[in-house]
């Protein structure tokens, strides 16, 4: 089995909401433009500075507010890999993995530091922390949902069930 | 998990038996993940046709059945720019070449529009495109927000996946004092139950609900989106059956059946004394920062805004008016109002409440999401205070980022506006009474 590759953890607090993650007052953007806007309400230095592979650690209700997909849209086109954190809000999560970005719930997201190289595995749920050496165990995503994210999202699903050949 | 939380409850919530019925299945569980069939899906012009059209065009393929389907242009209503005119024009042409007749363009804010228009209906299964999409539970339906990759797998398949929620049942008892209202519950609920209720349905009932009217009892569903709740509901009655005929609905003979059973199994039951309870207000930057308006006077204000599905529709422009009425607003101090549907508009032009609210002072705005969404009119500078009916004041939603929105009910906004700081409404209506 190939070990997962890690990403550094971006850590954030609780009720990170979709105004934070993609501004209402930008939402005429283009979804390029819109992204080098996300958290900088909270981190300015995130959207300039995140790597493709990093992780979004954060706390309680991730996403709370408008049904806005550019929320999870800016962290899919940032390269964010994948977000770990305690609670979602719904329809956040939902757009989420709808867009093949996988979101786990993880009780001990709070250990994990900010800059530490984490590793996830959304089929097994097994998350490993390789900065403090821990390893976590949380529930992982129904195999429902992992097929989707594995076509890369909802778009390509329906696509190959509902689509014309081209 | 211990064995027996795996036997099928016999009895059920509302919720649970209207995702059955939408499943295709005897009875669901909490927890359960179900396919659902889908009898109505919502979307306006910034999360409906403009995503679903490239998406659309990508598959190649057109709507399940453009009947269930109702667009409403309200976000970015009026166009301001080059840009929004360009997405209504897309959303007029989507609504058009997909064949959608229930659009309404311009007309006012999609969940007050939906039932305006006779839409919704007890035991209905609806997905709205829009976070505040459970508004439409008031009247008995299940109705849930949704994001645009979402919507677009339902009006392409009518169906989506859920997992069936738990139910949280919330009960008040007692009549309200004066200048107190449902927005007063959502604000002490957001702190008394929290933002963290994904996976959960509030379904509210007791007295005070029952004697509600339609408008309020949707004041509580819209706001189930700030409980973080997949959404709210509330079992139909006669004031409900009323209210969807009186609006061109159509009525079901088991339109009173869609309730829960008794000893449904609920995850949690709280009753509240809606008798003392004062007026709320949430202090920036979360509706959860709610407190008795007693700890925020003396706030000064320099906007106050009368807007948004939960705060513009008749009623709550009846309660500004109950205080605006021979008052008039503070010299530096700005009131909009923008009402939440042209029909509102109109019945508060007859009944003579728009007049009182202009000779007051107020600054009407069109019908439409406007600066609650951060796109219309009314947006705030850094370091502006306002208050607002709105449902929502995360940082920098109704413009600056360094903006200060403080969320009340609309005796409050309309008190605030007239003392141009924030102060209890009751001494203003108790003056009314006296004089
Ligand atoms: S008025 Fe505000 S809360 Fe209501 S639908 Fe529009 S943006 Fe959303």
């Amino acid at each position: 089995m190939n070990p997962q590759p890690t990403g550094r953890a971006w850590v954030f607090g609780d009720k990170i909401d979709t105004d934070v993650l993609a501004p209402g007052h930008l939402m005429k953007l283009s979804a390029e433009d819109l992204a080098t806007h996300c958290l900088e309400a909270i981190a300015p230095d995130f959207a300039r500075t995140v790597r493709p592979g990093d992780v979004i650690v954060a706390g309680r209700s991730f996403g709370i507010g408008s049904s806005r997909e550019q929320a999870a849209v800016s962290l899919k086109i940032l390269g964010v890999r994948a977000i770990l954190a305690v609670s979602y809000a719904r329809i956040f999560w939902r757009n989420a993995l709808n867009l093949g970005l996988p979101a786990l719930t993880m009780e001990e997201a709070g250990e994990i530091r900010d800059g530490d190289l984490v590793a996830v595995d959304p089929a097994s749920g097994r998350i490993e922390n390789a900065t403090s050496g821990r390893i976590y165990q949380v529930q992982p995503l129904p195999p429902h949902l992992l097929q989707i994210i594995a076509e890369g999202g909802l778009m390509p699903f329906l696509k190959s069930r509902y689509g014309k050949a081209p | 998990m211990d064995a027996e939380f795996h036997e099928d409850r016999v009895a059920h919530t509302l919720s649970e038996k209207i995702i059955a019925r939408a499943a295709g299945l005897p009875s669901v569980s909490p927890g359960e993940l179900v396919t659902v069939r889908v009898d109505l899906a919502m979307a306006h012009d910034s999360s409906g046709p403009r995503r679903w059209r490239p998406r659309l065009e990508e598959l190649g393929v057109g709507l399940w059945d453009p009947e269930k389907v109702v667009i409403v242009s309200d976000h970015y209503v009026p166009a301001v720019d080059a840009a929004s005119a360009q997405i209504l024009q897309g959303t007029r042409k989507f609504a058009a070449d997909y064949g959608v007749s229930n659009f309404y363009d311009m007309q006012g804010i999609c969940h007050v529009i939906l039932p305006e228009h006779g839409h919704l209906r007890p035991g209905m299964l609806a997905a709205g495109g829009d976070s505040h999409s459970p508004m439409g539970g008031a009247f008995g339906c299940y109705m849930a927000g949704f994001g645009a990759t979402d919507m677009t797998a339902i009006v392409v398949t009518g169906e989506t996946w859920m997992d069936a929620p738990e139910t949280i049942r919330v009960d008040w008892e007692g009549a309200f004092g004066t200048g107190v209202s449902a927005k007063d519950i959502m604000l002490f609920l957001c702190r008394e139950l929290g933002m963290d209720n994904a996976g959960r349905v509030i379904e509210y009932g007791g007295g005070t609900v029952r004697a509600m009217a339609m408008e309020e009892r949707m004041v509580l569903c819209n706001m189930a989106a700030e409980l973080g709740a997949d959404t709210g509901i509330i079992e139909p009655d006669e004031t409900t059956l009323d209210h969807i005929r009186a609006h061109g609905g159509v009525v079901t003979d088991d339109a009173l059946n869609w309730r829960s059973d008794p000893g449904a199994a609920y995850l949690a039951r709280h009753q509240f004394d809606a008798a003392a309870l004062s007026p709320q207000v949430a202090a920036p930057h979360s509706p959860a920062n709610s407190a008795p308006i007693a700890e925020h006077a003396g706030t000064a204000i320099d906007q106050a805004y009368i807007g948004a599905c939960v705060g513009a529709k008749l009623d709550d422009l009846k309660m500004a008016a109950d205080i605006l009425r021979g008052r008039h607003v503070a010299p530096h101090v700005r009131l909009l109002v923008a009402p939440a549907s042209m029909m509102v508009t109109r019945e508060a032009t007859e009944a003579g409440i728009l007049g009182d609210l202009l000779d007051a002072g107020a600054i009407l705005l069109p019908s439409g999401c406007g600066a609650c969404a951060g796109m219309g009119a009314g947006l705030l500078a850094p370091g502006d205070v306002c208050i607002s009916t709105t449902n929502r004041n995360f940082k920098g939603r109704m413009g600056d980022p360094a903006s200060f929105v403080y969320l009340a009910n609309p005796y409050s906004v309309a008190a605030a506006a007239v003392a141009g700081r924030i102060v209890d409404p009751r001494e203003m209506l108790a003056e009314r009474t006296r004089r």
